[in-house]
């Protein structure tokens, strides 16, 4: 009697012991990029509790950690221009490369980063573009030229939807005027302007998490989109191509970044490392259909993944990444925003 | 207050007071407290506020000074026009809730009071589910590929699409779907409450069934219209579900433009608070245009 009672306490104490992770570990990440099962993974390897909660804009991760949740999360996944911005604010905490066992196994190209030189607070995640998908059912012309969506043809008027953020959108026009971005000239603002007024009229929705389902469902037959998105809405059935225009598109770089005042830091690091380990990176890569910053992931990639003409951009077209504008230029910028959705 | 009552309660009345006070100290008067504060300070750029007072936010919603900030300054009509947008499309909505609701909660009122539960609990069905399900469902039913449209063509009654979503008229759906209820439900309280046999006399009377309408039944349950009115209005004023999955978030609602504020790339912080203060001014309004015309209605 003694015996099983002692037994079913052992058995008791272990439930316990599985049900209790020894640590926690709190992200906030992009919606829809990250696989459940690498989360899953991560959880069962170090034994730590794992939460996310998602974001839909760059801009929306920054405001959500000014109004008061840094401190609660660990990690956080913003795109280039906002890791500099973030930094700035005095949002990052910093790590040493010998901290992370893997920090070898970043791409040469993606080390130093006009964003964050040396990665002293960031890991590079996956990298893609900014650009925009026709669905060839209903225009067959060239789609060599941003003008597909700010001066489009007959068959595509009233079917573009772009995306919902001024940063993306105003970029891209700015891009086909040929405008350096973050530009407080007069005359090429009102060029920028009157642009985006006109070309609303042929538009016929705002929407970025809606972007690859208006696709694939075919309310729009064009749309602004990222790259592993418009990828994704292929392999869901959309018969889209992806543009690479001569005016240029947007490139991006998400990376994992360490939050200051992180509650797990320990648990972060090791996250962030688990993340550099080429097979996790391109698990993130074959789910979300971009590009890792990391090396040796070629051979863990599903082939139409590694060959997917959106990760595969041509040799012409030249890609730029968003800057962030100083403040009295962007307040131009947010009066155009707003004077376009009046 | 009778004798015994009277004596239990007596001495004890802030201590019941207490958690009335409590809620509405602590989820109403503060926050609202708060936001008017952060709408008299000066904005730090992407979000945040510097702790010094500054009317920047209300001119900049008043006052049009150009795209550079250097021309006169002119009235302006830009947020004036997203309100108004928003206040006319809340308008109508709260107009097609009360054509539809008060024949709706009619018909449930008139009916024996056992069925009358059945009726009410499916009214109330579809509440069970989140509204941004029930925006989404929305959409996907009437979406140029959904099967309202699938149906019609099939059946040969429209060649083309509709063209539904992304329109003025797929807000009104959603808005009015949504809020229906809030209409019904207060409306039918009224007239469940509304002796019929004042009917049977006006109509002994020779008044018309119009007549009967106006002067008889209108009266009674006219502080259920009215509930009705502003329980649809009011949340209609701030929706921004409905004009942005239904209407393509092409142009600013104010709650859309108010979200703009703090999650945009604008990060306005304090023009957000003072966007937030106008429209609780306006709904304040209404609210004291209410309670003018029931306190009248109890004068009489």
């Amino acid at each position: 009697m003694k015996k099983l009672l002692a037994s079913t306490a052992v058995a008791l104490l272990s439930l316990t012991a599985a049900a209790q992770a020894e640590g926690k570990l709190s992200i906030y990440h992009w919606f829809e990029y990250i696989p459940q099962t690498l989360l899953d993974k991560f959880a069962a390897e170090y034994d730590v509790e794992v939460t996310m909660d998602t974001f839909d804009s760059n801009e929306a991760l920054l405001a959500s950690l000014k109004a008061g949740k840094l401190g609660s999360y660990d990690v956080a996944v913003p795109g280039d221009y906002m890791v500099k911005i973030m930094n700035g604010e005095g949002m990052l905490d910093t790590f040493e490369p010998s901290e992370l066992s893997n920090f070898g196994n970043i791409e040469k190209q993606w080390v130093d980063v006009a964003f964050d030189s040396g990665r002293k607070s960031s890991i590079p995640y996956q990298w893609g573009s900014t650009s925009y998908s026709v669905n060839r059912d209903v225009y067959t012309g060239p789609i060599d030229s941003l003008s597909v969506i700010f001066d489009p043809p007959a068959e595509l008027k009233g079917k573009i939807n772009v995306l919902d953020t001024a940063g993306e959108t105003l970029t891209l026009a700015s891009l086909y005027l040929g405008i350096p971005q973050c530009s407080a000239d007069r005359e090429q603002l009102k060029e920028l302007n009157a642009l985006v007024q006109k070309a609303k009229a042929d538009w016929a929705s705002f929407g970025s998490d809606v972007a690859k389902d208006v696709l694939v469902s075919g309310d729009a037959a064009a749309g602004m989109i990222w790259s592993g998105f418009s990828a994704k809405a292929r392999a869901e059935g959309a018969n889209i191509e992806y543009a690479f225009p001569k005016e240029g598109y947007i490139v991006w770089m998400d990376n994992v970044v360490l939050l200051k005042d992180a509650p797990n830091r320990d648990n972060a690091l090791k996250f962030m490392n688990f993340l550099l380990e080429p097979e996790n990176a391109a698990a993130v890569t074959n789910y979300a259909q971009y590009t890792a910053g990391v090396t040796g992931t070629a051979e863990f990639l599903d082939p139409e993944v590694a060959n997917s003409p959106e990760s595969n951009p041509p040799a012409g077209p030249k890609g730029a990444f968003v800057e962030a504008c100083s403040e009295d230029v962007q307040v131009l910028y947010d009066a155009i925003w707003t004077n376009l959705k009046k | 207050m009778g004798g015994g009552s009277s004596r239990i309660y007596r001495g004890n009345g802030v201590k019941l007071m207490l958690p009335s006070w409590l809620i509405i100290g602590s989820f109403l008067l503060l926050p609202v407290m708060m936001m008017a504060v952060y709408s008299f300070l000066t904005k730090e750029f992407r979000g945040g506020v510097i702790w010094e007072f500054s009317l920047a936010a209300y001119d900049q919603f008043f006052f049009d000074r150009g795209l550079f900030g250097d021309e006169p300054p002119k009235l302006e009509w830009t947020y004036i026009g997203i309100f108004w947008r928003s206040i006319w499309q809340a308008g109508l909505a709260t107009i097609a809730c009360l054509l539809i609701g008060f024949p709706t909660a009619w018909f449930i009122a008139t009916r024996d009071p056992k069925s009358r539960s059945i009726w009410l609990f499916l009214v109330t069905i579809p509440y069970w589910v989140n509204l941004l399900i029930r925006t989404v469902s929305m959409k996907f039913l009437i979406r140029d590929t959904g099967p309202l449209n699938e149906f019609l063509m099939a059946s040969g009654i429209i060649s083309e699409p509709l063209g539904l979503i992304n329109t003025n008229f797929a807000v009104q759906l959603g808005l009015f779907y949504s809020y229906l209820p809030f209409m019904v439900l207060p409306i039918y309280a009224a007239v469940e409450r509304y002796d019929f046999a004042l009917s049977e006399a006006a109509a002994d009377l020779y008044a018309g069934t119009w007549t009967i309408l106006r002067l008889v039944i209108l009266p009674v349950v006219k502080p259920g219209i009215i509930a009705g009115c502003i329980l649809v209005f009011v949340p209609s004023l701030g929706a921004f579900l409905a004009p942005d999955l239904l209407g393509g978030a092409k142009t600013f609602m104010i709650g859309s433009l108010i979200e703009e504020q703090f999650k945009g790339s604008a990060g306005n912080w304090p023009f957000g608070a003072a966007a937030s203060m106008i429209l609780l001014t306006i709904v304040m309004c209404v609210l004291l245009v209410y309670a003018r015309s029931q306190n009248k209605g109890e004068a009489r």
